[in-house]
């Protein structure tokens, strides 16, 4: 009863990747006893259970997932967000002014117009209906400023690292602050550009290499080899 | 489409393994079968087949025309099908969708491919003037499997027409009285096959076909040579059932070539 | 106007273009090729030129056509003018609006439709030039750009002809086979599930040529299903050599 391919192996829809008694992770699925990819990627597994880190997929919304979004439209009472995901969301106006919403007397394109970003919670989802954020928690709301980035929602963990230890070294090495979307947008608010534009740089590096060895280490030499290029440019 | 309900599919499904049909049809049985030919006086030829309640009328008229160029001596053969909306709920007035341009095309390639027209002797003057075979096929009532229906229809209609017998004098084509039988070499017969689940049954029924994952037809000439496939549906087959169906079509065709005389 | 050759297949058993019966084309493949679409591919096929680009699944416009249970697939094959020997008008022909529609139907049930429900995807596929067999090439490609978007999809379907040409059956007809010959059979499948998802004919087979012809053709599509694995594993192993040789760089 195997499984039938090494770990960190490339597959493609259809690889065949285990037979017998597993279970079907992330990117594959089952038919009769066989476990399949579905989508490009490398395989990983763990004792009973079997997944592949894909190589690009897209956001389908869960309940409190931390999302990074733009306001598309202002409706009647709400707006429309999107939140990179084949679903438009609805944040509704009663949840960011905290009260019940009064047309006559609220001017929602004040409170937040089309274009703006923000940083929202997947209240509510379901395949029936379209997705609900809210921002009436700490540290959700509207952005003012940073850098917004979009990478494959499939590599965020990778972003992040073992226990926070890749983003770590990011916010470290550039001194910015980063909120990493669930939905694969990133916002980066640094002292300055440069710096933003390093963090930048770090997270596309790690987009396009995540499924290599080692990464972690190229990745804090070449923010320390960019930091000593600033130091140098400042003597 | 409309809606099928899931305890209709199972319903279906159910009895299938028993091998038994919603109307009590076996597995490879067609449903009543009624041809008319001649009924459009005004057409050149006509057939109607009623095969069930799906009920198409085909109308062929014959005009004279230019030949391709790429057939300088070869008359031209020309197949269009409508979807009259009042055929089902479901049909809306429109220019042809492209269920309509397949099923066009399907009973095109029947006729095309056995040769069943000798287009040779469609030639008035060669290069410059041939006969033009209008095929055009009305489906009147939708219950299930247009393809078969159409196509039965067209060949029937195609064998009763009658083109005007003509002479050329001094350069100029003068109709004379009197009428010829289009010349024909083949009568193309052909049966679809639909999936549901691992059992294939012929001439599915309008509820057999919503539930079905895929279909198969094939049209068979005189000499039991397959002419024209066409897979159509959103599911698939095994190719062990593509086989199975294709034996299941020659078989049928067979048996339908008897019953009409062809 | 081309004059029609006499024998497509010579004393050695060689066809027009030198090949084997049971030879398949030269083809190459190349994936994410359309940077705005999110996924695409390209593919020669012998003088075919195919591209294919999807988008999706993203939200259905007009909204009455969404379905509450699973996504909308929508397909569209077209031929640009200048892709045949006489200039073809851009507008949809009855052969594109029919292969528009069972090219989808050959891509279906590669996708787990019910999985993103009131959605829909868009298939869209050009041929820049054509030699005979582009609804096979077009499905090739298509379903590489599927995979190459990251939508889920239960195996590659790969496609493939075969056909009949002076009483021999044979894999991968090019346009003078196709318009010469007796038969041209195209094939499209999901080779690991072993589900045939495209199946045509036109022509005139005995039914021993139609399986002889079947079998080919699907043994053609096992061999372009491997080039098209290869084609989407390709970026793996392309990032692990830029990383080589950026490192060199840096020791410099």
């Amino acid at each position: 009863m195997p499984i039938l391919l090494e770990k960190r192996q490339v597959v493609a829809p259809g690889d065949l990747i285990a037979e017998g008694d597993y279970i079907a992770g992330d990117n594959t699925y089952k038919e009769k006893e066989n476990i399949y990819a579905s989508r490009v990627g490398i395989v990983e597994y763990e004792t009973k259970r079997v997944d592949v880190v894909a190589l690009k997929s897209f956001y389908i919304p869960r309940m409190e997932d931390i999302v990074i979004g733009t306001i598309t439209e202002v409706g009647f009472n709400g707006w429309m967000v999107d939140i990179n995901s084949p679903y438009p969301a609805l944040l509704r106006a009663s949840d960011v002014l905290s009260r019940p919403f009064k047309p006559q007397k609220d001017d929602l394109p004040q409170v937040l117009d089309a274009g703006d970003l923000v940083v929202a919670k997947v209240a509510s989802y379901d395949r029936t209906h379209d997705p609900q954020l809210t921002v009436a928690e700490p540290g959700l709301g509207k952005i003012t400023r940073g850098q917004i980035l979009k990478v494959t929602p499939t590599k965020v963990p990778r972003i992040i690292g073992r226990k926070g230890s890749m983003i770590s070294t990011i916010k470290q090495e550039t001194g910015c602050n980063i909120i990493l979307g669930v939905n694969g947008v990133v916002l980066i608010t640094g002292k300055n550009l440069e710096d933003e534009q390093l963090a930048m740089k770090a997270i596309l590096k790690i987009e396009a290499e995540s499924h290599t060895t080692g990464l972690t280490d190229r990745i804090t030499q070449m923010l320390k080899e960019e930091n000593i290029k600033k130091g140098g440019k400042t003597e | 489409m409309s809606i099928i309900t899931k305890v209709k599919r199972k319903q279906i499904e159910q009895l299938l393994e028993k091998d038994n049909r919603l109307d009590g049809r076996g597995l490879l049985e067609h449903r009543e079968m009624k041809l008319e030919l001649g009924l459009i006086e005004r057409a050149e030829g006509s057939a109607r087949v009623l095969l069930g309640k799906t009920e198409v009328v085909v109308g062929i008229k014959v005009e004279m025309g230019e030949p391709f160029s790429d057939t300088p001596n070869e008359g031209v053969l020309t197949v269009n099908a409508e979807l009259v909306p009042f055929a089902s709920p479901n049909y809306e007035p429109g220019p042809p969708d492209e269920n309509s341009i397949e099923l066009a095309r399907v009973v095109d390639r029947g006729i095309r491919e056995s040769k069943m027209i000798d287009t040779e002797k469609l030639v008035i003057e060669p290069g410059k003037k041939v006969f033009v075979v209008f095929v055009d096929v009305y489906v009147l009532n939708y219950d299930g499997n247009l393809i078969d229906a159409s196509a039965l229809a067209a060949v029937a209609a195609l064998s009763n027409t009658k083109m005007s017998k003509y002479e050329i004098e001094e350069g100029e084509v003068k109709i004379r009285s009197g009428y010829e039988q289009l010349p024909l070499k083949k009568h193309p017969i052909t049966v679809t096959c639909a999936k549901i689940g691992n059992k294939l049954i012929v001439d599915p029924w309008v509820e057999e076909e919503q539930v079905a994952d895929a279909r198969i037809s094939f049209a068979i000439d005189d000499d039991d040579n397959i002419c024209a496939i066409q897979k159509g549906g959103r599911g698939y087959f095994e190719p062990s059932q593509v086989f199975e169906a294709a034996k299941i079509a020659k078989e049928k065709a067979k048996e339908l070539r008897k019953k009409l005389n062809w | 106007m081309n004059e029609k050759p006499e024998k497509l297949i010579d004393k050695k058993g060689l066809r027009l273009d030198g090949r084997k019966p049971d030879e398949l084309r030269p083809l190459k493949m190349e994936v994410g090729v359309i940077s705005n679409a999110n996924g695409s591919a390209y593919i020669e096929w012998g003088k075919n030129k195919v591209i294919a680009a999807v988008y999706g699944p993203r939200e259905v416009h007009p909204k009455h056509l969404a379905l509450q249970d699973r996504t909308v697939l929508k397909c569209r094959y077209h031929m640009a003018s200048f892709s045949v020997q006489e200039r073809k008008s851009p507008a949809p022909s009855r052969r594109e609006i029919e292969l528009s529609k069972v090219i989808r139907e050959s891509l279906e049930p590669a996708i787990f439709m019910e999985y993103y429900p009131r959605t829909m995807i868009d298939v869209i596929i050009e041929v820049l030039q054509a030699d005979g067999g582009t609804r096979c090439a077009g499905i090739t490609a298509a379903a590489l750009a599927l995979a190459d978007s990251g939508i889920p999809m239960r195996d590659l379907v790969a496609a493939c002809a075969a056909g009949k040409i002076d009483n021999t059956v044979v894999l991968d007809l090019f346009d003078t086979e196709d318009k010469v010959g007796s038969a041209d059979v195209p094939v499209a499948m999901m080779p690991n599930l072993n589900a045939v998802t495209l199946l045509q004919m036109d022509g005139i087979l005995t039914y021993e040529e139609f399986e002889k012809a079947v079998n080919m053709a699907m043994d053609g599509c096992k061999t372009v299903y491997a080039l098209q694995k290869e084609a989407l594993k390709t970026k793996y192993v392309t990032t692990k050599g830029e990383e080589e040789s950026k490192e060199e760089e840096v020791e410099e």
